[in-house]
């Protein structure tokens, strides 16, 4: 058994210790706003954040994180109570198919975190590592920047 | 019960029955039943003819109304304009209307979504049902208030008596009883100056949930006793399977292989256990059938057998006026062969039993695939449901058919609903492919530098007339007839070029192969299409010296397209010049811009795309810094869905300009990730300005393509302007300018 703390949650699961936290967090945990993209790391669809930090769920194995805080996109906010950057990109309706967003915003709140007043080229910068097929990338960093304002950032 | 599965009394209850609504219901546990609202079940039995109003729409006691639509929103937002359009026409607020999308039992047929023909098309018959039902309701008001119907209004779902006075509801009026109306094709539509809905950027009902994790996808859709599968593709093309060793996989708890033929899946209760054991699985396979040389692909199609000759367009005498004339230009233009790449991996759920069939697809077209799978599984089609359910972005037909065939085959060989979700290297390696284009153009101008005389001739793979599908991956490797072909839309469009000449000659060579499957790829052609003709525009304009976007204003006469350029070219800050610029010589970095043009299909939108561009001397890296882009669409519906899909096109074009090639060895393909077939990053996007136009009294045309298709001319013409070197075949990659820099 592999004790998870998830959204604030004590969550403990049965499973192989090497499954990759992606798939517990969808399938054993019902938290399938994380989505699955390549399972290589190469894209950031499956980003969530480890005591803060962004990781890519599908190449971490969820002993790994055993014991620390998940933050999953559930998390962050709800439709009802968004987390503030949730928020800019509905201002900003910064989602078409939407499958990568959540891995956006999860990379997004992290660099967030560590740069409150991020400059454009920082926020690219920092998103290099996600990628966005429908074209969102105009609407994302806007939502970021406004984001970085309503919480305080500048 | 796990969050969002549904469980088997629900199921049944519904038929899985699936709405998107606005009236996101949260459930017990924090999650949004977006697209799971057992009350649809109601609903089963209903007509689906497209000639009813009863199969578009349903007005309840509650004075909500349900729309149906065999469209779907593949991410673009039409799921907004479709419900703007009925609520204008029916004067329901937006927000009272649920849609149910491409559900095989419950919507009308109204075609696949695509063309980018879904506000278009699907739009204008939702709203001649919506403005039916309105005039009914307005007959229907004017019995039970007894005034005469132009004494009469209706706004928010109610009809009054006009200056106050009685009034009735559509509740009341209809109460979730059958209109029974045929559709009256000449229903009264709202006039433009009346509009309350359409035209206004009403968010997007999807958008809040999808941005919390709560939007559920076709991915994150479950059922009771589901397994998780997986299938083994060879590893080459048209291998076959000789031999599997199940024992490699024995020790994963619960793994079933299924073999039929040469198709090979796997399926566990985990979908941990069902990837890793696909990955494990030891298997041998035949060398298959190969592929050829890639580095002779465009040599190959010119050598190709042609199956026919297609004249697209004609006028005067244009071999004629070429061989006469005394200033003469002609060049070749190549684009690769690409793939969607969709961000999320394709994935079905599929719950086949002896004499029924039931999907959750992300297929842009249910009713046609309901066909396909009934013939592939021997059921007739009443039998076989498909529900749509959100996939992730597919830009055309990508590979949710094919894991549909995976899960469908894997779910009828283990007795169990099964989800299938490709891998990466599946989604790269196997979707089916935008096809090469090779395009050779000619053209003559006379002494005062205007076009006389134009030739296009295009050799591109030939579509299979009436191939209900392009043929599964599965269902091939199975053994199972199905039809054979290719398809990849409408390729052969605007190889002709939009401007006013007096001869003209445009023909497509349909030529027998190409070497991978193929099928529509966003703006089908015409992304390839458009660089060739907008960049050869640019070549005759240089060779008589004129400034390219004046040398394009002589050539147009349609006071649309000549508004698009006028207006991109204005809000560029375009300096009118010949080109290109002379550069300094020892500059490390060079600017440049570039302009193109396209009037879509000839008949749709009018597009105008302006590119900045720096490129790096000593490494050719073409860098865009600026996109420019004016549109005119007609009608607009949603504003802001517009620019959404004008940006996504702006951006997924550029993409495919500057770093898209599906590569292959001799066996199979090799751009299997997103290294090897990198797109566009975040770091790359460029400075977006975007102008739209509205015209509300012109009929709305799509906005999922069209803005795609100048953005590779306008990059190359930049690049041009920068440097002097003309790139002709895409993507513009910086070893093929570094090459050409460095002489």
């Amino acid at each position: 058994m592999i004790r998870l703390i998830v959204n604030g949650q004590q969550r403990d699961v049965t499973v192989d210790p090497e499954t990759p936290l992606l798939y517990v967090l969808r399938n054993d945990l019902g938290l399938t706003g994380t989505k699955f993209g390549c399972g290589l790391g190469q894209c950031g669809t499956c980003t969530v954040l480890v005591a803060g930090q962004a990781v890519r769920s599908c190449v971490t194995p969820v002993q790994a994180v055993a014991g620390q805080e998940v933050t999953t996109i559930e998390g962050l906010g709800s439709p009802e109570r968004p987390h503030p950057l949730q928020a800019a990109f509905i201002e900003e309706q910064a989602a078409q198919c939407g499958y990568c967003t959540p891995g956006i915003v999860m990379a997004a709140t992290a660099f967030l975190a560590r740069t409150p007043r991020p400059t454009e080229a920082q926020i690219k910068e920092a998103l290099a590592g996600t990628l966005c097929r429908c074209g969102t990338h105009d609407r994302v960093i806007r939502a970021v920047k406004r984001a970085a304002v309503a919480m305080g950032g500048r | 019960m796990k969050p969002n599965r549904m469980t088997r009394r629900t199921f049944l209850k519904t038929g899985g029955a699936v709405v998107v609504g606005m009236g996101l219901a949260p459930l017990r546990d924090g999650r949004v039943a977006a697209q799971t609202v057992a009350s649809a079940d109601r609903f089963l039995g209903k007509t689906v003819a497209t000639d009813a109003v009863d199969g578009f729409l349903a007005i309840h006691a509650d004075g909500t109304v349900t729309l149906f639509t065999g469209k779907v929103d593949l991410g673009t937002g039409a799921r907004a304009a479709l419900r703007q359009m009925a609520a204008e026409e029916l004067d329901v607020p937006v927000g009272r209307i649920t849609m149910i999308e491409g559900d095989t039992a419950l919507t009308p047929d109204q075609g696949a979504t695509a063309g980018s023909m879904g506000v278009a098309r699907g739009g204008m018959q939702i709203r001649r049902a919506a403005a039916t039902a309105r005039q009914e309701l307005l007959a229907r008001a004017s019995q039970r208030l007894r005034r005469p119907v132009a004494d009469l209004e209706a706004g928010d779902g109610v009809i009054t008596v006009k200056g106050g006075g009685p009034a009735v509801s559509y509740a009341e009026l209809v109460g979730d009883q059958r209109l029974n109306l045929t559709v009256d094709e000449k229903a009264p539509l709202k006039d433009p100056k009346e509009f309350r809905v359409i035209g206004k950027p009403v968010p997007r009902a999807d958008v809040p949930a999808k941005v919390t994790g709560r939007h559920v996808f076709v991915h994150d859709f479950s059922l009771p006793g589901m397994l998780y599968g997986q299938t083994i593709r060879p590893p080459a093309v048209g291998a076959t399977l000789l031999a599997v060793d199940e024992s490699s996989v024995a020790s994963i708890p619960g793994i079933r292989v299924v073999r039929i033929g040469n198709f090979l899946g796997v399926c566990a209760e985990r979908e941990w256990d069902a990837v890793r054991a696909a990955r494990q699985l030891k298997t041998s396979w035949s060398s298959g059938t190969g592929l050829p040389d890639q580095a002779r692909l465009f040599e190959d199609i010119r050598a190709n057998p042609i199956v026919r000759d297609e004249s697209i367009a004609t006028r005067g005498d244009a071999p004629v006026a070429l061989a006469g004339a005394t200033r003469t230009v002609s060049a070749t233009y190549q684009w690769p062969i690409q793939s969607h790449a969709s961000c999320g991996p394709s994935c079905a759920v599929a719950h086949v039993t002896a004499d029924r069939a039931t999907f959750w697809t992300g297929s842009q077209a249910t009713r046609r695939d309901r066909m396909s799978f009934a013939r592939i599984l021997g059921l007739p089609q009443d039998r076989v449901r498909m529900i749509y359910l959100d996939g992730s972005g597919c830009y055309g037909m990508n590979g949710h058919q094919d894991a549909a065939a995976d899960a469908a085959l894997l779910s009828r060989a283990v007795g169990r609903p099964v989800r299938v979700q490709w891998t990466r290297e599946d989604e790269h390696g196997w979707d089916p492919k935008g096809p090469p284009h090779l395009l050779d153009l000619r053209a003559a101008v006379n002494e005062r530098g205007e076009l006389v005389a134009w030739e296009t001739q295009a050799w591109l793979p030939a579509p299979t007339p009436n191939l209900p599908n392009v043929p599964f991956l599965a269902v091939e490797a199975a053994g199972i007839a199905q039809p054979a072909g290719r398809s990849a839309g409408m390729i052969h469009q605007n190889i002709d070029p939009p401007y006013q000449v007096p001869n003209l000659r445009a023909v497509v060579h349909w030529v027998k192969d190409t070497p991978l499957r193929t099928s529509n790829l966003r703006a089908p052609g015409k992304v390839a299409n458009c660089f060739a003709v907008e960049s050869f525009t640019d070549e005759v304009a240089a060779l008589v010296g004129v400034d390219p976007v004046e040398f394009r204003l002589r050539h147009l006469k349609d006071p649309r397209a000549i508004e698009v350029v006028r207006r991109a070219a204005l809000r560029m800050g375009w300096s009118a010049r010949p080109r290109p610029q002379t550069a300094d010589p020892k500059a490390p970095v060079l600017t440049g811009r570039g302009f193109s043009y396209i009037h879509y299909k000839h008949s749709e939108n009018y597009v105008a795309v302006g590119a900045e561009v720096e490129v790096e001397r000593t490494s050719g890296r073409i860098r865009v810094t600026r996109l420019v882009c004016t549109h005119d669409c007609g009608l607009m519906v949603n504003p802001d869905c517009v620019r959404s899909q004008v940006e996504g096109c702006l951006l997924q074009g550029l993409s495919r300009t500057l770093f898209e090639e599906v590569t292959f060895d001799r066996s199979r393909v090799t751009s299997v990730d997103w290294s090897s077939y990198p797109v566009l990053t975040f770091p790359d996007a460029p400075l977006l300005e975007i102008e739209l136009i509205d015209r509300p009294t012109e009929p709305p045309v799509g906005v999922g393509e069209a803005a795609a298709t100048p953005v590779p001319a306008a990059v190359a013409n930049a690049v041009f302007d920068a440097t002097g070197v003309r790139l002709r075949t895409a993507p513009l990659l910086p070893d093929r300018l570094k090459a050409i820099l460095r002489g």
